[in-house]
This record gives C-alpha cells, sequence and structure tokens, in this order.
C-alpha cells in the first residue's frame, strides 16, 4: 500500500496543523477536566466517586446477567491435609469463644433461631477444593467442609417469604458485629457456598473464622465472612462492611 | 498571485488518530489503577515503601479497582474500532510483519544504535522494527484484555481462565502485558523524539511533508 500524495497550498496546510493542534490541546482539557471531575465527586460510599460506583453497579447488571446460577468455580487438587491456609485479616475475631455455648443467631421474617454448633455438625456434609481469591491479588487453593446454604435454609425453613419466594439478600455478621456482609441470595444458593467448619481437612482455626464461617468461592475473600454470629434475611440490602470502605458490593466472579 | 504548493503525503487517517490518542489516555489509566491494585500484594516485582510513597500509591486499591473496571470499558472498545478499522481499510498490511521483516529488524536497529550506517531502505510507511513493535503492541492490547477478563471474571468466564494456566498463571500474565506496556512506552517515546517533528506532527495533523 503506497500513501496518498497530495499537492497543499501552503496557507491552506498551515491552517489545517493550527486547526489540530488545537483540536489536540482542546481533547486533553477535556480528558484532564474529566478526571478531576471524577475524582473530586462526591462520594455515595467508602470515599469511591460516584462515577465509579455507578460503574461497579453498571458492571454487577452485566454480570451477574451472563453467569450461570450453577457453573462451580474451578475445582483443585485439595491441599495437603492440616496445611493452614493463609491468614488475613483479624476484624471481628477479637473475643475468645466457647464451642459448648456457641450459637448462632437465625433471624427469617417472624423466625428466631438460636442454634448450637452441633447443629451444623449434625447437618449433611459438602466439601470441594478450589481456588479461594483474595481482592488485594493472591489466591490460594484451599479444601473446605461444612453445610451447603442452600441444603440449611431447607432443612430450617428459614430465607423463604410467606409467598414462598425467597428474600433477596443475606445478611451476615460476626458476634461482636463489627465485620458485616451482605450477599445477593442467588450467589448464596450457589452449590459451592457453605457454612463451613473444617478447612483443609481440619477443623476451623480461630484466625480463619472457628467455629463456623462462609466460604464463598464465587465471590472475593471479602465476602467469605469468618466466625458466624447471626444470618438474617432481608429484601433491601444489609450493609457490607468492605463495601463501606469503597469497594464494589457484588465482588463476584 | 499563485500560492507555493507543497506536497505532502497522508500519513495517518484521522480514526487512527483518535484511537491512538484515546488509547493512550485510557491505556495510561489503566497501568495507573493496576497499579494501585498491585501494591495491595506486589507479588513479583516488590514495590520499596519509598517508592510506593513518592508515588503515592498505598492503600488505594478500592479506588484502583474502580477506575480499572470503570475505564476497561472505553479502553477494549476503542482497540476493538482500532482493529476492526484497520483490517477494513487493509492497514493490517502496513504493519504485520512478513518474511523479510524479522532479518531487516536487525538491521534496522543495529543502524538507531548507531552499531551500523547502513540503514535499510524503507519503501513502506513502517520500517521492520517498528512493523514489529507496532504487532506486539495490539497483540498485548488483546492479551491484556483476555488476561485480564480471566482474572476479574474467573467463574464465568472459567474457560478462559483454564486457558491461560489457570487464576495465578493469568495474574502473572496479565502483569507481563503491563510491564510489556511500559517497556513499550519508553522505547515509543524516544524513537518519536529522535523521528522529529515531521514524524510526530503526522499523528497530530496526519500529513507528512516529504522530503526528497
Amino acid at each position: 500500500m503506497k500513501l496518498k500524495k497530495t499537492n497543499i497550498e501552503q496557507i491552506a496546510l498551515r491552517k489545517r496543523l493550527v486547526s489540530s493542534i488545537i483540536f489536540g490541546l482542546l481533547f486533553f482539557t477535556i480528558v484532564i477536566l474529566s478526571f478531576l471531575y471524577v475524582k473530586t465527586q462526591s462520594t455515595l460510599l467508602g470515599g469511591t466517586p460516584s462515577v465509579l460506583r455507578h460503574s461497579f453497579e453498571w458492571n454487577e447488571k452485566v454480570w451477574s446477567k451472563l453467569t450461570s446460577k450453577t457453573r462451580l468455580s474451578v475445582h483443585k487438587p485439595k491441599p495437603p491435609k492440616g496445611d493452614v491456609p493463609r491468614i488475613n485479616g483479624d476484624i471481628g475475631l477479637d473475643d475468645d469463644i466457647d464451642l459448648k455455648t456457641y450459637t448462632v443467631y437465625i433471624e427469617s421474617g417472624n423466625k428466631r433461631l438460636s442454634l448450637p454448633i452441633s447443629a451444623f455438625y449434625a447437618a449433611p456434609k459438602v466439601g470441594y477444593s478450589t481456588d479461594f481469591r483474595c481482592i488485594e491479588g493472591w489466591s490460594e487453593e484451599i479444601q473446605y467442609a461444612g453445610v451447603r446454604f442452600s441444603d440449611f435454609i431447607k432443612l430450617y425453613h428459614v430465607g423463604i417469604k410467606a409467598d414462598g419466594s425467597y428474600y433477596s439478600y443475606v445478611g451476615l455478621e460476626t458476634p461482636d458485629k463489627k465485620y458485616y456482609v451482605s450477599i445477593d441470595m442467588e450467589s448464596m444458593l450457589h452449590p459451592q457456598t457453605v457454612l463451613a467448619y473444617e478447612m483443609n481437612e481440619e477443623p476451623l482455626l480461630d484466625e480463619n473464622g472457628a467455629p463456623l464461617r462462609l466460604v464463598i468461592p464465587i465471590k472475593y475473600g471479602i465476602k467469605n465472612l469468618k466466625r458466624i454470629g447471626k444470618i438474617f434475611f432481608s429484601d433491601t440490602r444489609p450493609p457490607d462492611y468492605w463495601a463501606n470502605k469503597g469497594y464494589d458490593w457484588y465482588s463476584g466472579f | 498571485m499563485k500560492q507555493k504548493q507543497v506536497q505532502i503525503l497522508e500519513k495517518h487517517s484521522r480514526i487512527l488518530r483518535y484511537t491512538h490518542w484515546l488509547n493512550f489516555v485510557f491505556l495510561s489509566l489503566m497501568v495507573w489503577s493496576g497499579i494501585l491494585i498491585y501494591w495491595a500484594d506486589d507479588a513479583w516485582i516488590k514495590i520499596p515503601n519509598q517508592v510506593a510513597e513518592v508515588l503515592s500509591i498505598k492503600f488505594r486499591l478500592a479506588e484502583g479497582l474502580g477506575w480499572h473496571f470503570f475505564i476497561m470499558w472505553g479502553f477494549s472498545l476503542n482497540g476493538l474500532i482500532y482493529v476492526l478499522y484497520m483490517i477494513k481499510s487493509l492497514e493490517w498490511k502496513q504493519i504485520v510483519p512478513n518474511r523479510q521483516t524479522f532479518k531487516e529488524a536487525i538491521f534496522v536497529i543495529l543502524h538507531d544504535l548507531k552499531l551500523s550506517k547502513h540503514a535499510p531502505i524503507t519503501k513502506t510507511k513502517f520500517n521492520a522494527a517498528q512493523r514489529i513493535a507496532y504487532s506486539s503492541a495490539i497483540l498485548m492490547g488483546a492479551g491484556s484484555v483476555i488476561s485480564g477478563l480471566a482474572i476479574y471474571k474467573p467463574v464465568t468466564l472459567g474457560f478462559l481462565t483454564n486457558m491461560l494456566g489457570g487464576y495465578r498463571a493469568a495474574r502473572f500474565e496479565h502483569f507481563c502485558f503491563m510491564i510489556g506496556f511500559i517497556l513499550f512506552f519508553i522505547v515509543h517515546l524516544i524513537q518519536v523524539a529522535r523521528a522529529g517533528w515531521n514524524n510526530f506532527r503526522a499523528m497530530v495533523a496526519g500529513y507528512e511533508i516529504e522530503k526528497d
């Protein structure tokens, strides 16, 4: 391919150059102003400018439509038994706990349940090994076992409204209420979403959320709440610790 | 009185210039926000604390993610428009390397490093080294989008993640593409500075004045 050659009057050429330069400067001015505009905008939640928060929400809309309800997070070989899963974050884990008296509170509509930890051991046990992915970037293979959340809510008839439909959101919090998450029901009903009491074939360590934690491998680690004190259901979105600090609320894969 | 005529070459079309400069903006923002994200777990190249402080990139993960997943749409769309344009206009023939390119590129590089006095004669829009550099940049763009999707949605797009060797591998590949872009950018800047105004003006106004 040859480049096109043309003859042009010098004055016309100068005009073309000047208008191109003006256009270019205008372009970069608009870019810089837009950047500053986004950065200095009112923040809706946790310091994230509202344009970026809307972009999180828009991405959530797009990707939650594209994902299938049952597509599993990749199966990985089990890590060696007893390998200590990486410990990251200890918010809500300050108190000492006593396994004998530990109680998990469930709130669903008017229903109130106080379940001892043995209730979870008694329910059908499932386990998976897959990637656990932290929003910081690292990931590691973990094995985990416990009660599948969808089995659990069927077993105790919770999470369902009088008309038979599910609540839209599930809220979970630590006993001291210092860490809390909220998750869309669809992701909670995913087959790999488990109320886990074992990781890498050993009982949960305190630092990993003993005696019962959420493992939801279709979401970032920030949603995998350790040490569940309360589970509740709602049609309005309950508060979420990291979403309140500027992170994407959905945080799903 | 008759005006003086100048002979010009139409070097870069309007759409090519627009996508080029938009890409400059989008890619810079992607690299910047990517570094804000990378700081949270600097797995392969450690960012020294002092550097992080000077660049003010510490504890800005949420902000980095916000920008990254916002600008990604513009970056991808702009790249797609560019590639479709290259295909449709047949301009891809000007940048895709051909049989002689790799051999010629060695001579171009030797010449540019002043190790050889003989510049290979370039009859086409770009010389051999440019062809390789620009083709790689396009491939890196595609690679960064694909590896980015693989770590952004490793369940929904799990087939991509598997194809790239798993989550951790895909993350590493994504990081390598970023390093590649930074290296490309440095060389590109040096070469543009060396080539001078006539060449740079073509990316601003489209034309180059032909030298005899």
